[in-house]
């Protein structure tokens, strides 16, 4: 029991990163009927969002300290960062410390203006043209973003620490009354998840709840007639464009300090996150979200060793495994709906 | 000539002529002049040059022909690679059999993902291509290490029990792929005044190949077969009301591209005995896709032209560094040169996958056509020039347009 | 016993009912019209015909074989062809390669790997394609896209594709829809001639009555899913129950 647990936990944190990446997929795809490639690219600068904070954080002036020496004998050079300066050494380090929380702020609006860019210089261009099409320029896209990121910050992973306090993990079992060390958490999984949560929770209340959201998803039902009520279908659309950008953002944001990001980052989650979309049914958005969390899980289960050793290399290919059982048993994906991307 | 009509057979010619004598038009510099760095005519690069041709070719049989945009070609090169390597290790270190094999077993095994993955059309098809291919590296590099070496790749070993052959020379080393005795590393080098050229077994065996399967291609564009592939990216609908089953075109269309692609693979290994899992990532599908695209989609030479055109410049390209930089335009004042090299630096050298995905873009938003395209623009432009010249002389003649 | 042979039909989708029980029987070299109001199921009767839908009772027998859960591709090559109601043409080919295309598949079947011989050696096909063209009057225009044809020319392209394959059956699924009067006439015109010329069956499903009453030789109406009556075209003309399911509420404005 507790082993199926630590196993669904394990998978959490996977599956809300495709969870999310799943959604904004799902939103642009919905709402503009674009196969965007280049969406993973869009997590990537978000995880490069937090590592560019932090380093601007880290910015420090050089000090010579001359009542120290260095081994040489020479004065020592100290480092100290300027927010430390300026705020004390208190509150200087608490920020440099909380860099990937203080990063969020950062990526909204800087996604949110890469989406608008995208859309309006690119995407926007790209409506009337075929899948293939939309498919080859974003895929396009995607390479010259990655090769951007690369010159700027180079082809190795950059670790990026979250709080200290966040650090370390916890003893999840024991608060739900099993054995103690059966089943130990990292906190900052369990953030991850739970602000994954929030996110998908808000993107559903806003499209629920505002009367910007009902046209958004009148439009994802039926483009043409929304258009011929005299709605300026195209501008919320950028919007959503926006939106999902900033998603993608802040779901890259938050994954920096479980996994180091490197500039190809993205490309990795993105062929993933499009089986997760066609798994949950290309237009569904409830779909997208379902099918990130199942895969992610299903991911975590395959790699027990249990299972591993019954069909070996299954954790490697879980995941299409299901993929292409799920598109030959249920074309339209699990919440797929009809005539969404058939001929 | 040989059943083509007057163009195609002219195409063929042109491209046969290119290719044998590619040694001598690729090296256009001399060796010791400081322009030598872009002669693109030593074996290595002419055979990727040639055999990412072919790879590029039977692509384009299916996408360009039926539409179907496949993003997990390179499994079947990668498979078509293994295979030569085994052949290599069990049975001789002749390339016709490993070739041979490598073409059987990446059929059968696209015929397998195409039964399943052509159920689906338009995006669902290219993700599922992409997922078999994932699957296949995936495997490559975990379970199937028996077969496929894991990270390390497949190589010869001194202890290949080779059936027909020596496990190890006289000499103790590991012998080399050849035909019929002809190694294909061996070249002959011919020095002409301050040129070298190199003519190398293997370049013109990938070549004498690559010229048969472009003539097939060609052969297929034009037959009825062809004519119905095309109908298939038109009208499906139509097709099935005109009594035609569009499955099995679909799929005989899939497995001809996969063969293909095995051939390539095998090509690569014939050239040089090793195989990794990395040639079937999904970035190397990725690169086929790039070189038809930019090529020319659907035209026969556009494939090849694409092909050429990213493997010349990911080898030339990438070996500009900043010194060179500062050398082309040290005519320029010192501060301006710093700040031109700046400006290019990023898309030179290791910074070529930026200039290629740049380009890219490019081709898709403006020339959808590819360089093919580009082709026939200029060449209109300058045919219309021609024609307004002739109509200033004889105004009469030409009734305004 | 006709050439087609429809028994008991019933479809239904969901809660519609939208085929009851449709008995029909089309004679060999007829026209035979459908007709009947928005939604009294003609177009969901012409699929079941052609194996796009499969039917939930009955049976549809075509020459004496039953046509029920076959393909598409299959009931053509049984000799059913279909003109739809927006043109289906192949855009990006040439005229003379859409009409082509039906040739070789008359002749080759629904499958045959014949990649090596080159289309412009085929003779036979060629010249029967050019035949077909000139007889619609389009041979001048035989190595035009097809994609860049007028709504007329397209709507001709389709029927020699149809007619190029020499089908017993031909079906024409509101074939002068949104047509201006003089194409509809052109259109009339070309049908009466294939009429005459060939041994051909044709069921048609139209609304335009003046269509249906120069061409038709027998007449069926369908309302609601089942057919009201069926009769020669001055029967229908008079009969009171049409009147009142159809031509009445056509004739009120």
């Amino acid at each position: 029991m507790d082993a199926i647990l630590l196993q669904i936990l394990n998978g959490l944190d996977k599956g809300s990163a495709y969870a999310l990446i799943a959604l904004g997929l799902t939103l642009i795809f919905g709402t503009l009927g674009v196969v965007n490639f280049a969406h993973g690219a869009l997590f990537m600068i978000g995880a490069f969002c937090a590592v560019t904070v932090q380093r601007i954080l880290n910015l420090s002036f050089e000090t010579i300290d001359p009542s120290k020496t260095d081994f040489l004998g020479n004065p020592l050079k100290v480092q100290s960062p300027y927010v430390v300066e300026w705020f004390g050494a208190d509150f200087g380090n608490a920020i440099i410390d909380w860099s990937v929380p203080i990063a969020i702020l950062f990526a909204i609006p800087i996604m949110i203006f890469v989406g608008f860019a995208m859309e309006r210089g690119l995407i926007k261009h790209f409506y009337k043209r075929p899948h293939a099409d939309q498919i080859l320029v974003t895929f396009g896209l995607a390479i010259v973003l990655q090769e951007i990121v690369k010159y700027f910050y180079g082809a190795n992973p950059i670790p990026t620490g979250a709080p200290e306090a966040f650090r370390g993990s916890f003893d999840f079992g024991v608060l739900l009354g099993f054995d103690p060390n059966a089943i130990i958490y990292p906190y900052w999984r369990l953030i991850y998840f739970s602000f994954a949560a929030v996110i998908i929770g808000g993107v559903f209340a806003f499209l629920q709840f505002t009367t910007f959201g009902m046209v958004v998803r009148a439009g994802m039902a039926d483009r043409e007639t929304v258009g011929l009520l005299g709605i300026d279908i195209d501008k919320r659309f950028t919007f959503m464009f926006g939106l999902a950008a900033a998603v993608a953002g802040l779901a890259g944001v938050m994954y920096a300090p479980i996994n180091s990001p490197n500039y190809h980052m993205g490309m990795d989650f993105l062929v993933l996150s499009f089986v997760v979309v066609v798994v949950g049914g290309m237009g569904s958005l409830p779909g997208a979200v379902a099918a990130g969390f199942l895969l992610g899980v299903l991911e975590s289960f395959a790699s027990m060793n249990e299972i591993k050793s019954i069909i070996p290399g299954i954790d490697q290919i879980i995941i299409y495994v299901v993929a292409i059982i799920i598109l030959l048993t249920r074309p339209r994906g699990l919440m797929g709906r009809k005539g969404v991307m058939e001929e | 000539m040989f059943g083509l009509n007057k163009k195609d057979a002219s195409l063929l010619l042109v491209v046969a002529v290119l290719t044998m004598f590619a040694p001598f038009i690729l090296n256009p510099f001399p060796t010791d002049s400081g322009l030598a760095q872009f002669n693109a005519g030593y074996p290595d690069l002419m055979q990727r040059f040639v055999i990412f041709g072919i790879f590029a070719v039977g692509f384009n049989i299916l996408f360009g022909l039926t539409g179907y945009l496949s993003f997990g070609h390179a499994a079947f090169l990668g498979v078509g690679s293994y295979s030569a390597v085994w052949m290599f290790k069990l049975l001789s270190m002749n390339v016709i059999p490993a070739i041979i094999l490598s073409v059987i077993v990446s059929g059968l095994f696209a015929l397998l993902i195409g039964f399943v993955s052509l159920r689906r059309s338009g995006i669902y098809f290219s993700i599922l291509t992409l997922a078999f291919a994932q699957m296949s590296f995936n495997l490559a590099y975990s379970v199937l290490t028996p077969i496929t070496n894991g990270e390390t790749g497949l190589q010869l070993t001194l202890d290949d029990p080779r059936i027909l052959g020596e496990s190890v020379t006289a000499d103790g080393s590991i012998p080399v792929t050849n035909l019929f005795g002809m190694e294909m590393r061996s070249a002959f080098n011919l020095e002409i005044g301050a040129w070298d050229f190199q003519f190398s077994v293997g370049y013109y065996l990938c070549a004498v190949i690559m010229l048969l399967t472009f003539y097939l291609a060609i052969r297929i564009f034009r037959s009825p077969f062809g004519l119905m592939l095309r109908a298939v990216k038109c009208n499906q609908n139509r097709m099935r009301y005109t009594g035609l089953n569009t499955r099995p075109y679909t799929l005989a269309a899939f497995v001809i591209s996969g063969m293909y692609a095995g051939l390539a693979g095998g090509l690569m290994a014939s050239m040089d005995p090793l195989a990794g899992a990395e040639r079937m990532q999904w970035t190397a599908s990725g690169e086929v896709v790039l070189m038809t695209i930019l090529g020319g989609a659907g035209t026969l030479i556009g494939p090849v032209l694409g092909a050429g055109f990213i493997k010349y410049f990911e080898n030339i390209f990438s070996k500009i560094n900043d010194n060179v930089l500062h050398q082309w335009f040290s005519f320029m004042p010192d501060g301006i040169e710093d700040f031109v090299v700046f400006i290019i630096h990023p898309f030179i050298g290791k910074g070529w996958h930026l200039t290629l995905g740049i380009l890219f873009m490019l081709v898709v938003i403006y020339l959808p056509g590819g360089l093919v395209e580009g082709g026939q623009r200029l060449m209109s432009l300058f045919k219309k020039d021609k024609a307004d010249d002739d109509g200033s002389h004889a105004p009469t003649k030409h009734p305004a347009e | 016993m006709g050439i087609l042979e429809v028994k008991g039909v019933g479809k239904r989708f969901g809660g519609l009912q939208a085929l009851g029980d449709v008995n029909l029987s089309v004679q060999e070299n007829t026209v035979h019209a459908i007709i009947g109001p928005n939604g009294a199921g003609k177009s969901t009767l012409l699929n079941c015909l052609v194996g796009k839908l499969i039917p939930d009772t009955g049976s549809v027998m075509f020459d004496g074989q039953s046509v029920l859960g076959r393909s598409p591709h299959e009931i053509n090559q049984m000799g059913i062809s279909r003109v739809f109601q927006t043109p289906e043409i192949f855009t990006d080919l040439t005229v003379l390669e859409n009409v082509m295309i039906p040739c070789f598949a008359r002749r080759d079947g629904s499958f045959r790997m014949h990649a090596l011989g080159a289309v412009s050696n085929e003779r036979d096909m060629l010249e029967k394609a050019e035949k077909m063209l000139s007889d619609v009057n389009m041979l001048e225009k035989a190595h035009l896209h097809a994609g860049s044809l007028s709504r007329g020319d397209k709507r001709r392209l389709e029927m020699a594709m149809c007619l190029v394959q020499e089908p017993r059956l031909l079906l024409l699924d509101e074939p002068t829809a949104g047509m201006a009067r003089a194409d509809t006439n052109n259109t009339i015109d070309l049908l009466k001639e294939i009429k005459t010329k060939r041994d051909i069956t044709m069921c048609i499903i139209e609304h335009d009555m003046h269509v249906v009453f120069s061409l038709a030789d027998r007449i069926t109406v369908l309302a609601q899913g089942t057919p009201l009556v069926e009769d020669t075209p001055q029967n229908i003309k008079g009969h009171p129950k049409v009147r009142e399911a159809y031509l009445g509420e056509a004739h009120v404005d």
